[in-house]
Parts: C-alpha cells; sequence; structure tokens
C-alpha cells in the first residue's frame, strides 16, 4: 500500500472522534486521547520530533495504547559486552501493526544520542540493539518503547526456533535456480520447436546447451522433492514427491539420450518449468505456515517469565526460570505467577483458574504444596522451590501430553490418501504404455519410451500436488487476518470435519479475568476507585482500571503489600483493610473514604459476550457442544446455561478431560476441543482437533492446532466454515486433476502427445486449480 | 548463425549473474524480512543524527 492510499490521521488531534495516539474511539467527554499512557506516548513522540509517525500510521484501533502499569522486566543479565564499552541486546518487540511502527521504533532509538544501532525486523519482530554506555542504559530504552505502547520480551531460543527456518530458505533457493533454469533452457528449446529448418549441427548444438543448462537444474532444484520421496520410500509409504521425482528425472534421462542421438527434440524445458511450478507452490504454503507460527512464538515470548530469586545474602536476582533448583526460595509479588511447584510459611490466596479451572481464587494455608501456574492474588511471599521445572507438575503435565500425542496416530492428509491410490496406477499405466508400444506394435525402444515419458508427465500430478496447498495457502491466510493461527499443517482438514465441541469453561467461555460486576457504584466513585487502583498490579485492582480505563492515576498512592491502596484519607483493598466486617475475601474491593459508607466493588469471572451467539452458530454447523471444566458444579452450570449448553460435566481433572475426549474418540466422533489451561492441555492434545482462546497458557498455545488471537469465540464458527469451505475446493481440486488425466492419459497412451503438449496442458491445469483455490478466501 | 556464437553465450553470462545476485542477496539474509524492506523504502531520512555506521 502506498502513502497516498492510506487514510491521512494526521488530522486526528483535531478530531474529537479517535485518541491521536492510539486512534481508538473516544467517550464522550475525553478531549484528544482514551487514556493518560495514550497522552504521555503522544508527547513522547511528538517530542522527538517524529510526529510523521501518525500520518503513516495503519494499526488497528486502539492496538497501540500504553498498558497502565507496563510489565517490568530486567534485560540485565541479557546484554551481552562486546568490544569497547559497547553492549548489544536482542529482544522480541510486541505491537508492530505497520511499516511506520518500525520507523518510529528505529527512530526513537536512533535518536537517543549513545545508540550505536537499532535495527527492527518486521517479520521476525527481533530488534537488535546496540549502545554504547552503562547496562543500565538497556532498561532505560525499553522503559522509552514500553511508554510508546510497543511490549518489550527477551528473544528467546523458542523465538529464535520459530524464526530460523533453514529449510525455507533451501526451498527459495531451489525455486531460484528452476526458475533461472527453466527460464533459459526456454530460451534454447523455443529455437528448437519453432525452428524446423534448423540443420542438424544447430540442433545438436541447441540440444547440448539445453542439457548444459536443464541437467544441473534437475538435479539441484529437485533436490526437496528427492528428498522427501526418498525418506517415504525408506519409511514404507507412497507420497506426491515420489511421482513428481519420477516424472521429472524420467524426462530428463530421456532428454538426455535424445540430446546424445541428436533426436528432433528434448524436454529439459518441461521438466525444468515443472519444477519450478511446484516449488513456487510450497514456498508460499510454508511463507503462511511460518507466518502463524511466528506469531505463536511471539505470545509465548511475552509469557516467558523470570522468577526474582532471593540470595542467601538477602541480595535478589532475576533468572530464568529453568534455573531454579529445589530448596532455593522466590519472591512472588502480587499478581505474579508461580512458576515452580513449592510451599510458602505464610498463608497464601492463589487464582488456580490455569491449573484446574476453578474460578474463585483459594487460600492455602502455610506449608501447602502450591502448584506451578497459579496466579498470586494476595500479598507478595517468599516461595521455597520444592521441585525444579524438569520434574515440576508442568513437566508431568507435558509428559501426560506426550503420551496424548502419540495415541493420537498419524492423521492421514487427503492428498497422501490420493497419492496411495494415484501414484502406483500412473506408474503401471506409464508402464505399460513401454510395454505396448514397444513389445506390442515393434516400435524402436526410444520411441516407446517417448510414449511412456509423456505418460509420466501427464499424469506427474502437477495440479494434483498443488491442489490441496493452494486451496491451504488461501484459506489460512483468510484466517490470520482474522486473528486465527493455524499452526499446524492438516489442522484445517481435521477442523473441516469435526462433530462435536467440548468446551472448558473458565477462560474459554468466560473471559477467565475477573471483570467488575456493575452494582449502580457511582461514575465519579468508580473513577476515583479506579485511578487509585492504577497504582497496583492486583489483578482486581487492574480489572477496576479496565472498568474506568481512562481514569487519571491518584497522586500520592501508596501500596500496602497484600492489604490494599492508600491516598489520602481514602483507602481501597479487602474488606479488613477498609474496617468492614461480614465479607468474606475473594473477589471483593472496598473503597472507602476516611469514616464515611464504604462503596463494595465485586468481581467475577464473566462470561464472554459473543459466547452464546458462538455456541448457537457452533450448532448450526452440526456440532453437538459440551462443557467439560474442573470448577464446581453450580458455577459450571451456570455458565453453560447462560451460553445455552445443556450437556456439562464439572470437576474434571487433567486425566479425566483426556479420558473423555478418548471416550467420545472411541464412539467415532471427532472431537474440537477448545480449552486455554494447563489442565486442558493434554485434553486438547488428545482432541481430533484443538483450539485455544486468547490469553490462553503457553502449555495450551503449544498444544493447540489453531489459535485465536483475538478476544472472543465468533470467530471459531467461522474458522470451520472456512475450513468446510476449503476441504469442498480441496476435492474440487483433486476431482478435476483426476478428470484431466481421464482426458489426457489415453491420448498420451495413443501416442497423440508429445511433451510440450503435456507440459502445456499441465501448466493450464495448474492455473485452473488456482484460480479455484482462490476462492477459498471468501467465508 | 554465427551471430548465435556470441549471442548465446552473452545471455548465459548475464542470466548466471542473475542468479549469482539472487543467491548472494539470499546468502546475506536479504529475504528473511520482506514486509519489513517492503515499508523501509518509504521512509524518510533521519532526523537529526547520522546513520550509525
Amino acid at each position: 500500500m502506498t502513502d497516498l492510499q492510506r487514510p491521512l490521521i494526521a488530522e486526528a488531534p483535531q478530531s474529537t472522534a479517535a485518541c491521536a495516539h492510539c486512534g481508538a474511539a473516544l467517550a464522550p467527554g475525553q478531549g484528544r486521547f482514551c487514556c493518560t499512557g495514550c497522552e504521555a506516548a503522544y508527547g513522547l513522540v511528538r517530542g522527538l520530533g517524529l510526529d510523521a509517525f501518525y500520518r503513516r500510521r495503519e494499526a488497528a484501533d486502539g492496538a497501540l495504547r500504553p498498558e497502565a502499569a507496563p510489565p517490568a522486566f530486567d534485560a540485565l543479565p541479557l546484554i551481552h559486552e562486546e568490544a569497547d564499552g559497547v553492549k548489544s541486546l536482542d529482544l522480541m518487540i510486541s505491537g508492530l501493526t505497520c511499516g511506520a511502527c518500525v520507523w518510529l521504533v528505529e527512530q526513537a532509538l536512533a535518536a537517543e544520542p549513545d545508540v550505536m544501532k537499532a535495527r527492527v525486523c518486521f517479520s521476525t519482530r527481533r530488534l537488535d540493539l546496540r549502545w554504547r554506555g552503562t547496562a543500565a542504559r538497556g532498561n532505560e530504552l525499553i522503559a522509552l518503547l514500553s511508554r510508546l505502547g510497543f511490549r518489550l520480551a527477551p528473544y528467546t531460543p523458542a523465538c529464535l526456533r520459530a524464526t530460523e527456518d533453514a529449510e525455507g530458505r533451501a526451498l527459495i533457493r531451489a525455486l531460484g535456480i528452476a526458475a533461472f533454469g527453466a527460464m533459459n533452457v526456454m530460451l534454447v528449446s523455443i529455437a528448437v520447436w519453432v525452428g524446423e529448418d534448423m540443420g542438424a549441427h544447430t540442433r545438436e548444438m541447441m540440444h547440448w546447451l539445453a542439457a548444459l543448462i536443464g541437467l544441473p537444474t534437475v538435479l539441484v532444484a529437485g533436490m526437496p522433492f528427492y528428498r522427501s520421496a526418498a525418506n517415504a520410500l525408506r519409511a514404507g509409504r507412497v507420497n506426491m514427491d515420489m511421482a513428481v521425482s519420477l516424472g521429472v528425472l524420467a524426462t530428463a534421462g530421456m532428454s538426455l539420450i535424445e540430446t546424445f542421438r541428436n533426436g528432433p527434440y528434448t524436454w529439459f524445458d518441461g521438466a525444468t518449468a515443472l519444477l519450478a511450478l511446484l516449488l513456487a507452490g510450497r514456498v508460499l504454503d510454508r511463507a503462511a505456515r511460518r507466518k502463524a507460527r511466528q506469531a505463536v512464538a511471539e505470545l509465548l515470548a511475552l509469557q516467558d517469565g523470570m522468577v526474582t530469586l532471593l540470595m542467601p545474602d538477602g541480595s535478589a536476582r532475576l533468572v530464568p526460570a529453568a534455573a531454579v533448583e529445589a530448596g532455593q526460595r522466590l519472591q512472588i509479588a502480587t499478581g505474579e505467577t508461580l512458576r515452580l511447584d513449592g510451599r510458602a510459611a505464610v498463608e497464601t490466596l492463589l487464582d488456580t483458574a490455569a491449573t484446574t479451572g476453578e474460578s474463585l481464587p483459594r487460600g492455602f494455608g502455610a506449608a501447602a504444596p502450591l502448584p506451578a501456574g497459579s496466579v498470586n492474588m494476595g500479598a507478595p511471599f517468599t516461595l521455597e522451590v520444592t521441585a525444579p521445572l524438569r520434574d515440576g507438575s508442568l513437566a508431568a503435565m507435558a509428559r501426560l501430553l506426550e503420551s496424548a500425542e502419540q495415541s493420537k496416530g498419524r492423521f492421514v492428509s487427503i492428498a497422501d490418501r490420493a497419492a496411495r491410490f494415484y501414484v502406483p496406477i500412473a506408474h503401471a499405466i506409464a508402464a505399460a504404455t513401454f510395454l505396448l508400444w514397444w513389445a506390442g506394435f515393434g516400435v524402436v525402444w526410444q520411441e516407446a519410451l517417448v510414449n511412456a515419458v509423456c505418460v509420466l508427465l501427464i499424469t506427474c500430478p502437477c495440479g494434483l500436488a498443488i491442489a490441496v496447498p493452494a486451496v491451504q495457502v488461501v484459506a489460512s491466510g483468510a484466517l490470520f487476518r482474522r486473528g486465527v493461527l493455524v499452526a499446524s499443517a492438516t489442522a484445517l482438514e481435521r477442523l473441516a470435519s469435526a462433530d462435536s465441541a467440548v468446551l472448558d469453561k473458565t477462560g474459554t467461555l468466560t473471559e477467565g479475568r475477573p471483570v467488575l460486576i456493575p452494582e449502580g457504584q457511582k461514575p465519579e466513585v468508580l473513577r476515583a476507585a479506579a485511578s487509585m487502583a492504577r497504582a497496583s498490579r492486583h489483578p482486581l485492582a487492574k480489572a477496576l482500571v479496565r472498568a474506568c480505563p481512562d481514569a487519571p492515576l491518584a497522586p500520592d498512592t501508596l501500596e500496602i503489600a497484600g492489604q490494599g491502596l492508600q491516598s489520602g484519607a481514602a483507602r481501597l483493598g479487602s474488606p479488613g483493610f477498609c474496617g468492614v466486617a461480614g465479607i468474606s475475601d475473594g473477589m471483593v474491593l472496598v473503597y472507602r473514604v476516611a469514616d464515611t459508607a464504604p462503596v463494595i466493588f465485586r468481581f467475577a469471572d464473566r462470561l464472554r459476550e459473543d459466547a452464546p451467539e458462538a455456541v448457537a452458530a457452533l450448532k448450526r454447523l452440526g456440532l453437538s457442544v459440551e462443557v467439560l471444566s474442573g470448577d464446581g458444579p453450580g458455577a459450571v452450570a451456570s455458565a453453560a446455561i447462560a451460553a445455552g449448553i445443556a450437556d456439562w460435566r464439572a470437576e474434571a481433572d487433567p486425566r479425566t478431560k483426556a479420558a473423555h475426549i478418548e471416550a467420545l474418540k472411541a464412539e467415532g466422533r471427532h472431537p474440537l476441543m477448545v480449552g486455554d489451561g494447563i489442565n486442558d492441555a493434554a485434553a486438547l492434545a488428545a482432541a481430533h482437533v484443538s483450539a485455544s482462546p486468547a490469553g490462553a497458557t503457553d502449555l495450551a498455545q503449544t498444544t493447540a492446532d489453531i489459535v485465536l488471537q483475538r478476544e472472543g469465540l465468533a470467530v471459531l464458527p467461522e474458522a470451520i466454515r472456512i475450513a468446510r469451505r476449503a476441504q469442498i475446493l480441496a476435492r474440487q481440486n483433486i476431482g478435476f486433476s483426476l478428470a484431466y488425466n481421464l482426458v489426457a492419459v489415453p491420448a498420451a497412451i495413443a501416442g497423440l502427445v508429445n511433451p510440450l503438449i503435456a507440459a502445456l496442458v499441465m501448466a493450464s491445469s495448474s492455473l485452473i486449480v488456482i484460480g479455484n483455490a482462490l476462492r477459498a478466501g471468501r467465508a | 548463425m554465427e551471430a548465435l556464437i556470441l549471442l548465446v553465450p552473452v545471455s548465459l553470462l548475464l542470466g548466471a549473474l542473475g542468479l549469482v545476485g539472487f543467491l548472494w542477496a539470499l546468502r546475506s539474509r536479504q529475504y528473511d524480512d520482506l514486509e519489513g524492506a517492503a515499508a523501509r523504502i518509504l521512509f524518510d531520512d533521519q532526523p537529526g543524527k547520522d546513520p550509525p555506521p
């Protein structure tokens, strides 16, 4: 898109419709900004002289709103010391939505006098930062970017794995070589095809030229196919790459023979053009999936945690969770997720929604075992680690997951199923053609071979090999734009065949985080309480800020750990802290100014707004819907009824969930499991196809075939519709390719086709198949 | 026909140059960030500071 086509947002400061920084719609009464964070970011961008950013910005509205309290992360342990006092840091930067963001980040950093290099890689989200000076400057630079609304995380090995795509690069290389070879061979071949009056010597030179270019091209550029075919052969399977390899190699071999005996034609052009076309399909297919993989890695990196290790001498250090041993002590802040199993010497209040599915925070006694994955809802405490990461409950869950994935077996995709019967038949027909002409009609073996190779070329499943990948590329791209990441190659096919949906409750049907229940609190009281809450990272305080996002930070707010907040005479916190008796702890905040009447804010895990609609849409698509949760029967029943689901099961532990999925599969059903928690992971792995909603735990996201990036479930039925449509189109394409063969193969057997016509026929069938695939993008 | 003796090697040489250029670009990782490179061409020059070495 060019600058001219973009909407000009430079006028935004004058209009009252949208926030001048992030572009979100403004509430009535708000001046130019939706929140204080955006106001600060706007001032910062203006101050740096970078307002051009707002003219180029094409981000989704609201995507750049800085967080009320950006998660602190200490970059000191990640900084590398280079020569001459230069420090370098690799970061994963989230929130980049367009080229303008790249520009803003690079320019904002370049404006700092000591920064020597700041380069953002847009597709991998990697920020390479180098500066001269102290290591502590690293944290200041990160804070600068956080104030602009970007989120940063260490560039972990997982990010690198998702980005490093050696196989993809090999494919692009092969494509470049094949395209070069095809074009140059064509140059020579066209002369031979049209130059009927060409002398025998000139023709021989032309043949040798074509062989000189064509043979190395076929050998080098075809490697991805030969390797895959060899692997399949070794495993005793049949795949499309075998047909491709044999067709290409046979054509090249026969052309070489023709070159030696100076026959009328060679067919290096057909072989190289075929390779180029097929490789282009592969490259596109891979690029689409790489995009999805990277988006998942980005989500995970933001969740990847460092823990605060307390040293024996009392000092604290940030270390990766994997480096902590049993017996060491960690500092757990309010709102922090426990990364490791442990015990606390004091009573604690934990939200265990991710590990058990319970929606209410639960009190744990002193010395009770605390499960990893739960969130500290109470005061900060010291955790004595009982098991290192590799032996802890999370690792046990991962092992459960592995066994579930093994039992799943290998899903046979439609392309492989087609290859299974197609490849042997095609090869048998080619062999029969050779025998028919050579032994049957008694022609010289070279001429019989030409006809056999024509059969091979025509049956060479170009359309068939492109039929399914082309549809998948288009459908995955359409889903990607809707915020649905398709992580596995066969996920679309499996999604299309799902016939029952099993939903988790906490975090899937519901939002999975506390939401304020409006109970008629006065707006000014809510505003005052929210401005105090802005100072805290407690989950309930964050929920209060979300209910009133434009509240400015109240001055002189003091946090009393584990109790509440104090600002002058006003207090916000637990009932005990505000001197109110008779309310049980849990999802409640009390706001009280001096001794006036207290205002009570209650929170609940609310049903997602679009859940009933999404459930109804799933039912319309013919899926049976049920709820499977680890929470108590009361909470599960009310959520299920509100969402319009009659069938529900409560108090299911991870094993029960996986067993239930297995039972469904044993009945011959194809369950779609949707879940977000650590306790869902095994069920996700066991299911026919699985999805995880926005904000799911990292374990659920890595296990699921499909990751929803945006809030809400409404996109799930839409994804199923797109997947089903893609499946229909894939079938049409396969059917079309087979029909083509039914007409063309008899002609080839009869010797009516020469390899040039065969190649043209193949290319045209590929074009029709690709054109048909483009329709998969429409919902 | 004598022209072919000159023209064919020349055309092949030019083609091979293009191929070598492509392989060089691929090896120096210029194909890793296609979207970023597409946006970068529209950026203005850097205000205030010389580009880093």
